[in-house]
């Protein structure tokens, strides 16, 4: 368990971490979301020991990291923003030393390595250097490098940045084959990440924690949260659909693009849907046209969230 | 009885870890060619030193003092080119981020990459040796005073190395790392040499004067390379060292807190 208790981290005048207090238990995978600068590279880089909080303090445990740095760092891997590595070793070279300063020797060793070159698709580049190779490879060399040794806790720090679409699902697939009985920590600016992968969001800005709560929770304070959007095929149809729309009962507004001939209809109540509804009145009017029940759009809670309260 | 057993414990860690870091840093040496433009400068330069500007033949002695006497000012632009990627490299690409959440602690961090320029200083050191085999072949040298000065130089090598890595530590830059070690190091050097000392003795009390040239690589250096290997010499590039690792250290440990 990861006990985070008034946690204050000052870089001169900015508080880049500013009294955040934190759980997180076993089992869970926990995404932090936020704007650029809003404190979660620091707040991981405190957990993982690399920096010192100005005050405040993390409990793994119930080991305080700063009294017993290193019994807690082997429990931890880590992935930093960025995934540094040491760009003139070859990835054998490279996990191998990291596999060896994890205390394993020998045929271990190669036991550890043979097993996260399969989990990411490392086999191809094992004798190349770092530095030659593209982005999502050298992501996947410090994804490798953190989950070496099977860790209890995991902390990675944006770590489908500059992945293809490919390479995204793959790692998401591999942190959900992880989770069971792990702690995760990922932080991202991706959204549909948090939903993909996550079991609990966290949204910081400046500092704080903004929003603690289950990634659909986070699409049910949307707005569009049970909307429906119809599109139709001609700006005709759509106007005679908007036209009879606003008199729909539990219709509360109704937004139209036009250039998309597209209406989006808000219930006034939320718990009633108004798929039948809709449905019925475009076969009443004869319109044929694509109907979506909106889930909720996470950009626009993020950016609610995050500006409402980070000024 | 327990406390000394956890001790012991942890030290046999900490060695582990420092080992397996000194092992890397130097093979790294090696991959990014630095290793071999080093021994290839170092090489060539102890080279000229010796024959042209050391009068080798002409002296007429069958020793390595013309080769050993230049050795500080060798160092003095060959060391900090060594040492000045220590740490700014490690700082410029954030490997040190990945290094120091590793369980690995700050110090042995320090000691393990020091070790390894010191060890590679050691290397470039051992393959003059030719040189050693053709005063032999010439004459007959006092080769225990020889073996000293082996001895002397590598120590004073590990000493401007300790400078270097706190320099190093203090950047992310290399070419400020660079010149700051050049420059501590000169004032080292410069602390012992007779132009210096004497322009302070005639206004400076002699003890003064005495204590400025004891803080110079030069004065401790120029005694080994005669053949004397005493304890305070030793003692003196010791102490340059843990002082100047311990600062290393130090500063790392502060790059966490600001």
């Amino acid at each position: 368990m990861i006990e985070i208790s008034h946690l204050v981290r000052k870089f001169g005048q900015l508080n880049a971490v500013d009294d955040l207090s934190l759980q997180v238990m076993p089992g869970e995978v926990l995404g932090f979301l936020g704007p650029n600068g809003a404190g979660k590279s620091t707040t991981m880089k405190i957990l993982t020991g690399y920096l010192r909080p100005s005050s405040g303090r993390v409990l793994i445990d119930g080991i305080d990291i700063e009294k017993n740095p290193l019994a807690i760092k082997r429990q931890i891997g880590y992935l930093p923003e960025g995934a540094p590595a040491y760009e003139e070793m070859t990835v054998r070279g490279f996990l191998k030393f990291i596999a060896a300063l994890r205390g394993y020797k020998g045929a271990a060793i190669e036991e550890r390595l043979s097993g996260v070159v399969a989990a990411m698709s490392l086999d191809t580049v094992l004798d190349q250097r770092i530095e030659v190779l593209s982005k999502g490879f050298k992501r996947r060399v410090g994804l490798a490098q953190a989950i070496l040794h099977d860790p209890r806790i995991l902390i990675l720090d944006e770590p489908t940045d500059g992945l293809d679409p490919n390479q995204k699902h793959q790692v998401r697939e591999l942190i959900r084959g992880l989770s069971k009985d792990k702690i995760i920590i990922i932080s991202t600016h991706i959204l549909e990440e948090v939903t993909a992968v996550c079991t609990r969001a966290v949204i910081i800005s400046n500092g704080k924690i903004l929003e603690d709560c289950e990634p659909d929770t986070l699409e049910t304070q949307s707005k569009y949260h049970g909307a429906i959007t119809v599109t139709s095929q001609s700006a005709a149809d759509m106007h005679r659909l908007l036209e009879r729309a606003q008199t729909l009962e539990n219709v509360a507004s109704v937004l139209s693009v036009e250039h998309e001939c597209q209406l989006t209809l808000f219930a006034s109540d939320r718990e009633k849907s108004l798929l039948l509804p809709v449905a019925r009145l475009l076969d009443e009017l004869g319109i044929v046209a694509e109907i979506l029940q909106e889930k909720g759009r996470l950009d626009e809670v993020f950016r609610n969230i995050t500006e409402a309260g980070g000024v | 009885m327990r406390f000394l057993e956890t001790l012991l414990k942890r030290a046999g860690c900490e060695m582990g870890a420092i080992t397996i870091i000194m092992k890397r840093e130097f093979a790294s040496y090696f991959s990014t060619q630095l290793a071999y433009v080093f021994i290839l400068i170092f090489l060539v330069l102890s080279g000229v030193f010796t024959f042209y500007l050391g009068n080798f033949y002409e002296r007429g002695q069958a020793d390595l003092l013309p080769f050993f006497n230049f050795h500080p000012w060798l160092y003095l632009f060959l060391v900090p080119a060594l040492s000045m990627r220590l740490w700014a490299e490690e700082l410029k690409s954030g490997s040190i981020e990945l290094l120091l959440t590793l369980p690995v602690t700050i110090t042995g961090a320090v000691v393990g990459k020091y070790l390894a320029a010191w060890l590679f200083t050691g290397v470039a050191l051992l393959l003059t040796t030719p040189l050693w085999l053709t005063v032999n072949y010439l004459g007959e040298p006092d080769n225990g005073v020889i073996l000293a000065s082996y001895f002397g130089s590598w120590l004073m090598a590990g000493s401007f190395l300790a400078i270097g890595s706190c320099m190093s530590a203090l950047t992310k830059s290399q070419v400020i790392a660079f010149i700051l070690c050049g420059v501590l190091c000169l004032l080292f050097v410069l602390a012992g040499y007779p132009l210096v000392l004497n322009s302070f003795k005639d206004w400076l009390p002699i003890s003064m004067v005495d204590s400025i040239a004891s803080l110079s690589f030069l004065t401790h250096f120029s005694s080994i390379s005669r053949g004397i290997i005493s304890l305070q010499d030793v003692l003196y590039f010791g102490a340059v060292q843990v002082v100047w690792l311990a600062a290393t250290i130090v500063v790392i440990n502060a790059k966490q807190m600001r």
